[in-house]
């Protein structure tokens, strides 16, 4: 499987500002690394990512998304990452149908402390989305002729 | 946008070692705008900002994308030297290649290649950044803080004597905490209560101090400078304003048979009680589950004897709506129950205590009038083993993983105690390390073991069997002979691990302030900030942030009235102007994004729309940026897309997805 082993995925990491974006910087603090693959954009909730952004992602080439949020019942917001919870359910279950498989997709809770939870879970979804080789891109067929 | 400027830190060799900032200089140099780009060793420095300001002056910048340490830590350093340059702060994006690349990842041309990619998607989302302006919001002079233990007690009295009111709340009848129940603390041996009641005493007094006491936050809602609470304040059925607290009620109450919660429940207390003697306020409760009237209608003769006539049956629970500038959260904690642990037979012998009980016993108020004596016959003990780490820094799941921290040195206190007054019992203890860090700590652990002669037994206790003849049997090991041991006990005494009250959950939701997985509160910053919450507004005192001892816990309750003053001495706070906005073109008023809001702040308006010259009427979404928070919930609620969030729009964030993936 040496193809895998090269193959560098390119993923991408929504990561809330309260919670997970607190706990990347912890695993930043801590030294506990992560595959370089995953490169991570600050939302302030994770119910502020659209699914648009997932759609444009893997439209653009990425090999998987991950989304970070605080865990149920402690949003900064109060309620925000129960619809972000919702929200990607329905995503990834149609991404599924499209041709782009589950494991390419995923919602996780890590906490400003769960630093060593950010490493670990990083470290599964890109083994994980290496496993299964590069993504085929989506097009956006409004663009089509 | 033309006119950015990529600004790249090594900070030290922090990021240079596995970044090679010069190529992130290089590459940054090819992106579109960008029309400077440079590298410095610390860009947070005075010489560092000093280059991007002439940079912003020079080159006329209409965006900054600094390259550095994360966000979190010094976006406001880069937007404040900004603005001083002329620049609108919020022109500025930090691009983390710290704390998300160059501390996590070892190969350099792997960190190199992610760092290019991070300061590309940075300079595309500034790109598209909009000048905003911060508006301002009052601050109510008030503060609140949630438990009345010393934590509590001493961050309300440096609060009220900076000259702000605050109100304490308290889920007890009685102010005073943990502390209260203590007998002697260590190292000075200082009596506990002496020192406790005339705070207690000072706070009950001080004319900017009002105690909600035997009451409980239900709601808290509103944001920093001007949060609304509901304070429950749970009925008491003696009426505050006519008690005179002379007692006659509890010593006639009948029903006496409830365990008393201050001595842990090794002795009973009347239905209606104070929880001590010393009590603020020294007005009674009657606890309904116990009372004979309020159970069955019978009895009442509190009320008979009561010759201020202040017994109210029929009192309910009241709730008072208060608002505040600040909140202070001192919730404290509790001694871990003790079911995973029957190895130490807690629950089979009466004579297996936890340190607390002991500090119960020991205490001239307490169950046993302050005699060393056995719960099960009375009996004076003759040796007494002391178990270490009793759920404290456990692997498993079984207990906490961390170190209680105040064990070691109550142990040493209590084996001190103990041969002080009675030389003749032999006091064991068996431990994992010995952790005395603190003045005269280690001094006094010293004591006990030079001076006072106990026996500290490195190793764990596998066992505590009791035997028929009533002893006990501590099967225990001692890793420095490397034998095993067997020692016969009158007495074993458990240091259990603390953990945070059970009420810290519901309040830190309420407040918004993140929990870590053990229930302490999160600290904004572990190192520079640890009195604050994420939550702007809210602080934290005492031992819901993390096990500590009294004078840590004092020290931290100064510098959490420290925040708060500095919070209340403002007349305005700058609000955060990242908050939502509906394109009023396009909204049709659907009412979607008003249904998923959680500060209720958008209201729909009639407005007069110019569209292109043809001027209707129609219904649309105006979100109230004073309530706003800018989570974003709404603009993914949007049905057409046209609510947007400011600072994180959907053309910047779709910009940072096609930077990474290009």
């Amino acid at each position: 499987m040496s193809i895998n082993q090269e193959f560098k995925p390119k993923i991408v990491a929504f990561c809330c500002n309260w919670c997970s974006y607190a706990g990347a910087d912890l695993a930043g603090g801590s030294r506990l690394s992560y595959p370089a693959d995953v490169k991570i954009i600050r939302v302030p909730c994770s119910c502020r990512v659209n699914p648009m952004f997932i759609l444009r992602a893997f439209e653009r080439g990425a090999d998987g998304v991950i989304i970070c949020g605080c865990h149920p019942g402690d949003c900064h917001y109060s309620t925000g990452n129960y619809y972000a919870r919702r929200r990607m359910t329905l995503l990834f279950s149609m991404l599924d149908y499209l041709g782009i498989e589950r494991e390419r997709t995923r919602v996780e809770w890590v906490s400003a402390a769960e630093g060593v939870k950010f490493s670990t879970t990083m470290n599964e979804f890109v083994s994980a989305v290496r496993e299964l080789g590069p993504n085929r891109r989506l097009g956006d067929l409004r663009c089509k002729d | 946008m033309n006119g950015i400027g990529v600004f790249v830190c090594h900070c030290g060799s922090n990021i240079a070692a596995t970044v090679d900032v010069k190529k992130v200089v290089e590459m940054a140099k090819l992106e579109p705008g960008v029309v400077h780009a440079e590298e410095y060793q610390y860009m947070c420095s005075e010489a560092g900002q000093e280059r991007i300001a002439k940079a912003i002056r020079e080159k006329n910048l209409s965006g900054v994308v600094v390259c550095s340490c994360s966000p979190r830590m010094h976006e406001t350093t880069f937007r404040k030297c900004a603005e001083k340059a002329g620049l609108n702060p919020y022109m500025v994006e930090i691009a983390n290649l710290r704390e998300q690349c160059s501390w996590v990842h070892k190969d350099i041309n792997e960190g190199t290649e992610k760092a290019v990619i991070l300061t590309r998607a940075a300079i595309a989302k500034v790109s598209l950044n909009t000048s905003l302006v911060a508006g301002e919001s009052g601050v109510t002079k008030r503060a609140l803080v949630i438990g009345g233990g010393i934590a509590g007690i001493q961050t309300a009295l440096d609060i009220a004597d900076a000259g702000y009111e605050v109100d304490i709340v308290e889920k007890t009848p009685s102010i005073g905490g943990k502390m209260a129940q203590l007998d002697k603390t260590f190292p000075t041996l200082d009596c506990s209560a002496c020192i406790l009641t005339p705070k207690m005493v000072d706070a009950a007094a001080h004319e900017k101090i009002n105690i909600y006491s035997y009451s409980e936050v239900e709601k808290v809602s509103g944001f920093v400078g001007d949060f609304t609470v509901d304070i429950r304040k749970k009925a008491r059925y003696v009426d505050m304003n006519k008690c005179t607290g002379c007692g006659a009620c509890m010593e006639k109450c009948p029903s006496k048979k409830a365990l008393s919660e201050f001595n842990s429940g090794l002795s009973n207390r009347p239905a209606i009680y104070t929880p001590f003697a010393q009590a603020i306020p020294n007005v009674p409760v009657i606890d309904p589950s116990q009372c004979l009237k309020l159970k069955n209608d019978k009895c009442g003769l509190c009320a008979r004897v009561c010759q201020a006539g202040a017994i109210d049956y029929k009192q309910e629970d009241e709730i008072v709506t208060r608002k505040y500038g600040a909140i202070v959260v001192a919730t404290g904690f509790e001694v871990i129950k003790l079911d995973n642990y029957d190895e130490y037979a807690y629950s089979q012998s009466k004579d297996v205590i936890t340190s607390l009980e002991l500090e119960r016993i020991m205490n001239a108020a307490g169950p046993t009038k302050g005699h060393l004596e056995r719960l099960s016959d009375g009996k004076a003990p003759k040796n007494i083993v002391f178990i270490q780490c009793v759920g404290s820094r456990c692997a498993d799941n079984k207990g906490k993983s961390y170190c209680s921290k105040i064990c070691c040195m109550y142990t040493a206190k209590h084996a001190i105690l103990i041969r002080d007054k009675y030389p003749d019992v032999n006091v064991t203890v068996f431990y994992i390390d010995v952790r005395t860090p603190g003045k005269n700590f280690d001094e006094f652990y010293r004591r006990a073991v030079e001076e006072y002669g106990v026996n500290y037994v490195k190793g764990q206790v596998g066992k505590v069997t009791p035997e028929p003849n009533g002893k006990l049997t501590v099967h225990g090991v001692d890793l420095l002979d490397n034998k095993q041991l067997k020692v016969e006990a009158d007495m074993v005494v458990l240091a259990a691990a603390i953990e945070p009250s059970p009420e810290v959950r519901s309040i830190a939701t309420m407040l918004t302030a993140s929990i870590d997985t053990n229930n302490f509160i999160t600290e904004a910053h572990p190192k520079l900030r640890p009195v604050e919450s994420p939550t702007a507004g809210v602080f934290l005192s005492g031992v819901c942030q993390g096990p500590k001892d009294i004078p840590e816990t004092v020290s931290q309750a100064g510098a959490a009235a420290v925040k708060v003053i500095g919070l209340l001495a403002k007349d305005k706070l700058l609000t955060n102007p990242c908050t939502a906005k509906a394109d009023e073109l396009l909204c049709n008023g659907c009412s979607a994004c008003a249904n998923v809001c959680p500060y209720g702040a958008i209201s729909y308006e009639d407005k007069l729309i110019n569209d292109h010259g043809i001027k209707k009427t129609h219904r649309v979404a105006v979100v109230n940026s004073a309530l706003c928070q800018g989570c974003g919930a709404c603009t993914v609620a949007c049905p057409s897309g046209v609510m947007d969030l400011q600072g994180f729009s959907n053309r910047q964030i779709i910009a940072e997805v096609d930077a990474i993936c290009r």
